[in-house]
């Protein structure tokens, strides 16, 4: 007979409506940016209306994506503070990839990898965005150098590649931890998962009234 | 522009595929010389400039200066740039016609992100193609002359056409033909360097110990080449560079990094889906449900 625990809730409404906002907008930076980063996706163009709207509509989304992540950044950076359980963690990362997770300390909300992507995106989106506004010819042309504009091409195309490495681990993350999309589709995870995955997290929340 | 198509091409922005021209015989590549030393300033080349390419700069001010306008813009794609060289008891008026200098090796190119915006053809002629141009000012950041201008009504790039219409069909760019002093010459590539030779041997024996053909090697030599009298130092005219080439920032992001982050985003990908094949999901099992149900029940019972 299956056990049905009642679903631990996760995400509040509004933080699921955050995280969407954000995920969409960086898929189409994503898209966008890469059509303009190499010539053989340049054919991306074509899903925002052309090259030329392309280029317009990505700093735009851009805006979107750095005022939606900053919402999501000020509802977990406490949460993703580092701690002694993280480090031990992340030398087991081995097991962890082996689907082996016994042993592991008991984990609050967040394991060091959601940690690290966590990190990870806060400084990368605030690198794209300060790159980015540099590269925005038509408001902020005038206010740098040519000189400042190359670096700023360089800078903005790195971190734009590590913020989409890491957005395949995190998307791949879901996919592969059985039970997590929940979390954001429907804001709650089943008793199991939580008691898998984030013990700490689970004690503290069946603990409460 | 259907004339436009006559021009074979020897390089296309964005464009990994061989370029239509080749395999068939190139073009001799033409260059135009332009002679400092006998520039007078008068400006005649930037009014035939914007009257055959049907420019409109507007009226703005003046700084004080004989530049005018004071930079280049999307209507101006030349401009003389004065400089008051003063050394010992001399001074000595430089007079830089300042525009595109055509690099064999064009950042602007380089850096364009839209396919077939940006073309070289096979006589050498850099040309901005603005029906292809989408407005994000790469090219700006790919020159190292600091040429290209983007205009802010139409959000595309301009700059000096070399009047590739006008080459095409054999004549001279409108500001060598207006030029009253034979300033300005067009021709063959070769037939300009040597021409250049003779300016220079003439300019020496007057004295420029230093005069020389700025045809900078750092971007594969210009098809747009200067006679100077202080060739050892030409950022003396008006900041022209000592030796200009493709910014290395430039190159790295329109070079390794292109095939780099492919790979490293495929790699990425193809890591996720062979760790999911060999290793497989991560399951919650009915164990860990039933401790849950322990926990959740015995903490509220």
């Amino acid at each position: 007979m299956t056990v049905h625990t009642k679903p631990v809730s996760r995400y509040t409404t509004a933080a699921r409506i955050n995280h969407w906002i954000t995920a969409v907008s960086l898929v189409l930076l994503a898209l966008s940016g890469m059509a303009l980063f190499h010539p053989s996706l340049y054919f991306l163009t074509y899903l925002f209306g052309g090259g030329q709207m392309t280029r317009i509509l990505h700093p735009w989304i851009g805006v979107v994506l750095a005022v939606s992540f900053l919402g999501l950044f000020l509802r977990f950076f406490m949460l993703n503070l580092w701690n002694r359980d993280d480090t031990v963690w992340m030398k087991n990362l081995g097991s962890v990839i082996n689907n082996k997770e016994e042993g592991l300390p008991e984990l609050g909300k967040y394991n060091a990898g959601q940690k690290l992507v966590f990190w990870g995106q806060s400084i990368l989106i605030f690198l794209l965005l300060g790159s980015g506004l540099v590269l925005w010819d038509t408001y902020f042309a005038s206010y740098t150098t040519i000189d400042q504009k190359r670096l700023s091409a360089v800078v903005h195309a790195l971190c734009a590649i590590g913020a989409i490495l890491i957005w395949i681990v995190h998307v791949y993350a879901a996919i592969w931890v059985k039970g997590t999309l929940s979390a954001m589709t429907r804001g709650s995870v089943s008793g199991g998962w939580a008691w898998k995955h984030h013990r700490k997290w689970f004690r503290q929340e069946v603990g409460k009234p | 522009m259907s004339v436009m198509q006559a021009f074979d091409l020897r390089r296309r922005s964005a464009s990994s595929v061989p370029p239509p021209a080749a395999g068939k015989q190139a073009a001799v590549p033409v260059a135009k010389l332009i002679d400092v030393s006998k520039c007078i300033g008068c400006k005649a080349c930037q009014t035939a400039c914007l009257e055959w390419n049907q420019l409109d700069q507007p009226i703005g001010y003046t700084d004080g200066t004989y530049d005018n306008p004071t930079d280049l813009t999307t209507a101006s794609w030349t401009v003389m740039r004065f400089t008051e060289y003063e050394h010992g008891d001399d001074l000595e008026w430089l007079i830089r016609k300042d525009g595109c200098m055509h690099c064999d090796d064009p950042g602007c190119l380089k850096a364009c992100p839209a396919p077939g915006a940006i073309v070289q053809y096979t006589n050498g002629i850099v040309d901005f193609i603005s029906d292809n141009c989408i407005g994000c000012g790469y090219c700006v950041k790919g020159c190292p002359f600091n040429i290209p201008r983007i205009s802010q009504v139409t959000s595309k790039a301009y700059k000096c056409t070399l009047c590739s219409d006008r080459v095409v069909v054999g004549q001279a760019p409108a500001c060598a033909k207006a030029c009253p002093t034979q300033a300005i010459y067009f021709g063959t590539k070769d037939d300009m360097i040597a021409h250049a030779g003779k300016r220079i041997t003439d300019l020496k024996s007057r004295g420029y110990q230093n005069a020389g053909l700025y045809n900078p090697q750092g971007v594969n030599g210009t098809h747009v080449m200067y006679v100077l009298q202080h060739a050892d130092r030409p950022s003396l005219y008006a900041g022209l560079p000592d030796n200009p080439r493709i910014s290395p920032l430039v190159g790295i992001w329109k070079g390794v990094m292109k095939p780099l982050s492919l790979a490293a985003i495929a790699f990425a990908g193809a890591f996720g889906l062979m760790h999911y094949v060999t290793k497989g999901p991560n399951k919650v099992t009915e164990h860990d449900e039933e401790k849950a149900a322990e926990v959740a029940g015995s903490d509220k019972a």
